[in-house]
């Protein structure tokens, strides 16, 4: 429908309908289809003494490291800036580019690569969060360095497709009010002490959330002169979703599954299957 | 095409540079940034200025070593050099005489580092109490009624960490200053070392909403170096990915604006039009900020160009509706009219970039004037706009989004076959300056490559350095009701600026 330019904004609004996603956290989703995640890993394809990709990786996802009998790569997700230098420094298609990007975590460890039969199940969530905060979530945001990129993700999710107050879950401006402190950037030297005076202020039980693969691990912007290496030694984090930005679902469901209302999909380094409960909506 | 190769570059004595700055000066000419490097080592700095003869005049360099002696300052004559000037002093050590403002800049007051970070040899360790900003005393009848609002580094909603100091009576703002610098992250040493093919990942991730401008000015520097001739096709879609990365960025400015003029179902339809160009570039790139793709020597894989054409044809007529109902709407308007007005001459003089100093009918964009990669056949149109308010700023930023849509169907229509890449290795001890228009003005980075090969030193001068200085003249003598959208509507970030 074409309406006039001087159309109030309110009728404009209505006339729109709905944009919001229906999205339900696994399988394809609309709008996100093409987007680049986490490379897939597959050391049977990996040729002996082969470094590429190590050399290929900035941030030092790819690491070699003494293995038994010889080297081996490890590779940590945690670290992944999701730039793709080495699927296309990799000769034999061992990393290959993939759509994975539900990469919240409980657990550190569950982004290190491991090979599936050997993986335990999912560390999972610490706590519980749900009998503490019921469906609902206020989150008090710090940027503790980050380049921008992931504040602009995160100011998408109250844009109206993702809309996050659907889902129960808000921004707040007081720490007093918040539940969950979520942090972006590899922590400076300066934002160290306002990150953990935000963190006294907040009331118990807190939680913490790790976003972006700066606040997870440094990323390729931490350490020097001036920066930390994210989170870690610096607050007890509950949540680690690595990602460069974590793109907007990604947040939703690490979001939902710190209040429990959606699984952890991420184990060893790798996603579950997305068939098992596609479609289903969230609890 | 943007080396240093061809880039005039004279070295001065220490002595003359008062006297050749006033002449050009003089002669209309911009003094654009200056930094230092260490190529013989940490006890002899080497002193860059970056200068634009005039409008369209390709840079120019000079060379200055002032050994032992202290070099004059020039802030005195080109206001803008003062922040370069005592950046320079915080990281490399090399003090400026009769520096008129001689406090540190980048690092924040109450920072000690053991050696300054920029100067070669082992890493600095920094310790920090912090300490308070030094303000201005404020003299008058009643001193008393003057209050100071500290506000941030932590502000209310998902904003960038920032924090302002307002001295003011009532509504009256009489003095603002902000501290820009806590996400300080020392961005240009971390590509020390670095090879430069590598270092094409972290210039993307300086500036996170300008990434592809940042990588291209990174780029462009490095093939400088090289003497590299970067494939006509891959220069047609770098022109394609700029374009698209301006389309959504100005999106979001446009749905801010209205977040804080409080038209809210305005604001809605802007950030969902943003997220509309977001989904556009992910097919394109894979990347919502559209990383990932340039490379030194020309791009590291071909965008998908499938579904482009049809996504902008949509984005285009909702664009233009949510322009005209914008034009529309007096309550918006109101709010912008005579809000934030900076004249054209503090807009040159104290270094106003991008739609900021075109808004204050300043016609330069680097596109044109300095034009690099495929501009010179896709000439861009350049919105100006005399009225130098926030009004003047939103409609620059409108203009804008149509002639990038207009570029991109330029693109779309004629792009070239060939080759995407080529090889690109500059030559141990070269060095090459580099420039992008990002959506918020220039970017420069100068690279400086050590004897294997790596980059020894790179600069990186961030459109939103330069605004940030220019903002707080719009601030002094308004009123509180009108910074938010004041600031809305210059688009500035922190991370461009702090590094």
């Amino acid at each position: 429908m074409t309406l006039k330019a001087t159309v109030p904004w309110t009728v404009f609004g209505l006339t729109q309908g709905k944009v919001t996603t229906r999205w339900r956290g696994k399988g394809a989703e609309p709008g996100q289809t093409a987007f680049l995640g986490m490379p897939r890993f597959d050391p049977d394809r990996c040729r002996d003494g082969c470094r590429e990709c190590a050399d290929a990786c900035l941030p030092g996802a790819i690491k070699l490291v003494p293995g038994e009998d010889r080297e081996r790569l490890s590779v940590d997700y945690g670290r992944c800036v999701v730039c793709q230098m080495c699927v296309e420094a990799c000769p034999t298609g061992a990393f290959a580019s993939s759509n994975d990007w539900a990469f919240g975590t409980g657990a550190r460890e569950d982004l290190i690569w491991r090979r599936a039969a050997a993986s335990p199940e999912g560390v999972g969530l610490k706590r519980e969060i749900r009998r503490v905060f019921g469906r609902s979530l206020h989150i008090r945001h710090v940027d503790a360095g980050s380049c921008n990129g992931c504040e602009s993700e995160l100011q998408a999710l109250n844009n109206p497709y993702y809309n996050l107050h659907r889902l129960g879950v808000f921004f707040t401006a007081s720490p007093r009010f918040a539940d969950l402190l979520l942090v972006t950037g590899p922590v400076t030297y300066a934002m160290r002490g306002p990150l953990l005076e935000t963190f006294e202020a907040m009331p118990e039980p807190r939680f913490v959330m790790a976003a972006g693969t700066c606040a997870v691990s440094g990323g390729t912007n931490g350490g020097g002169y001036a920066c930390g290496n994210g989170l870690g030694g610096v607050l007890p984090v509950d949540m680690y979703l690595p990602g460069c930005p974590p793109n907007p679902p990604a947040i939703i469901h690490a979001l939902l599954m710190l209040l429990q209302r959606t699984p952890q999909r991420v184990r060893g380094g790798q996603l579950d299957s997305c068939d098992s409960t596609a479609g289903e909506p969230y609890a | 095409m943007s080396g240093s190769n061809t880039i005039k570059t004279e070295d001065l004595a220490a002595g003359d540079l008062v006297a050749r700055c006033r002449d050009a000066l003089g002669e209309g000419a911009r003094m654009q940034f200056m930094y230092a490097w260490f190529p013989e080592g940490p006890m002899a700095p080497e002193l860059r200025y970056v200068v634009h003869p005039g409008r369209t005049c390709p840079p120019r360099l000079w060379r200055c070593r002032p050994g032992d002696v202290p070099p004059p300052s020039l802030a005195a004559i080109a206001p803008l050099l003062s922040w370069y000037e005592r950046e320079t002093t915080d990281l490399c050590g090399v003090v400026f005489r009769d520096q008129p403002l001689p406090q540190p800049l980048v690092l924040l007051p109450g920072t000690r580092s053991d050696r300054p970070p920029l100067v070669p040899g082992p890493m600095p360790h920094l310790s920090y109490t912090p300490s308070p900003e030094d303000l201005p005393q404020l003299a008058g009848t009643t001193p008393e009624d003057v209050q100071l609002l500290p506000f941030g580094p932590i502000r209310a909603d998902v904003l960038e960490s920032v924090q302002f100091a307002f001295l003011y009576a009532g509504e009256a703002i009489l003095h603002y200053q902000p501290q820009l610098f806590f996400k300080h992250r020392g961005m240009e040493q971390r590509f020390e070392g670095l090879a430069p093919a590598l270092a094409a990942v972290l210039a993307e991730r300086v500036s996170g909403i300008g990434s592809v401008a940042h990588a291209l000015a990174y780029c462009h520097a490095v093939e400088a170096a090289a003497d590299c001739e970067v494939p006509r096709r891959a220069t047609w879609l770098r022109v394609l990915l700029a374009e698209l990365e301006r389309i959504y960025n100005h999106l979001h400015y446009l749905g801010n604006l209205c977040h804080t003029t409080t038209l809210k179902v305005g604001e809605a339809q802007g950030k969902y039009l943003e997220e509309s160009a977001k989904q556009l570039n992910t097919a394109v790139s894979g990347s919502r900020l559209l990383r990932g793709l340039i490379t030194p020597g020309g791009l590291r894989r071909e965008p998908q160009l499938a579904g482009l054409a049809a996504g902008l044809a949509w984005l285009e007529n909702e664009f233009q509706r949510y322009a005209d109902r914008l034009a529309a709407t007096t309550s918006h308007l109101d709010r912008l009219m005579s809000t934030g007005v900076l004249p054209p001459q503090v807009a040159f003089d104290q270094g106003a970039t991008g739609p900021v100093e075109r808004a204050s009918g300043l016609d330069r964009d680097s596109r044109r004037d300095q034009s690099y990669g495929a501009y010179a056949e896709l000439p861009p149109g350049v919105a100006i706009a005399e009225s130098c308010d926030a009004y003047a700023r939103q409609q620059v930023r409108i203009a804008e989004l149509f002639n990038s849509i207009a570029i991109i169907r330029a693109v779309l229509a004629g792009l070239p076959d060939g080759p995407l890449r080529t090889e690109c290795r500059p030559p141990p001890r070269s060095e090459g300056l580099g420039w992008a228009e990002t959506p918020r003005g220039t970017a420069y980075y100068a690279v400086h490559l050590d004897a294997d090969g790596r980059l020894a030193r790179v600069k990186i001068k961030s459109p939103s350095f330069s605004n940030w200085r220019v903002f707080p003249y719009t601030v002094h003598d308004s009123n509180m009701m009108d910074y938010a959208i004041n600031e809305a509507s210059f688009g500035l970030t922190v991370s461009g600026c702090a590094r």
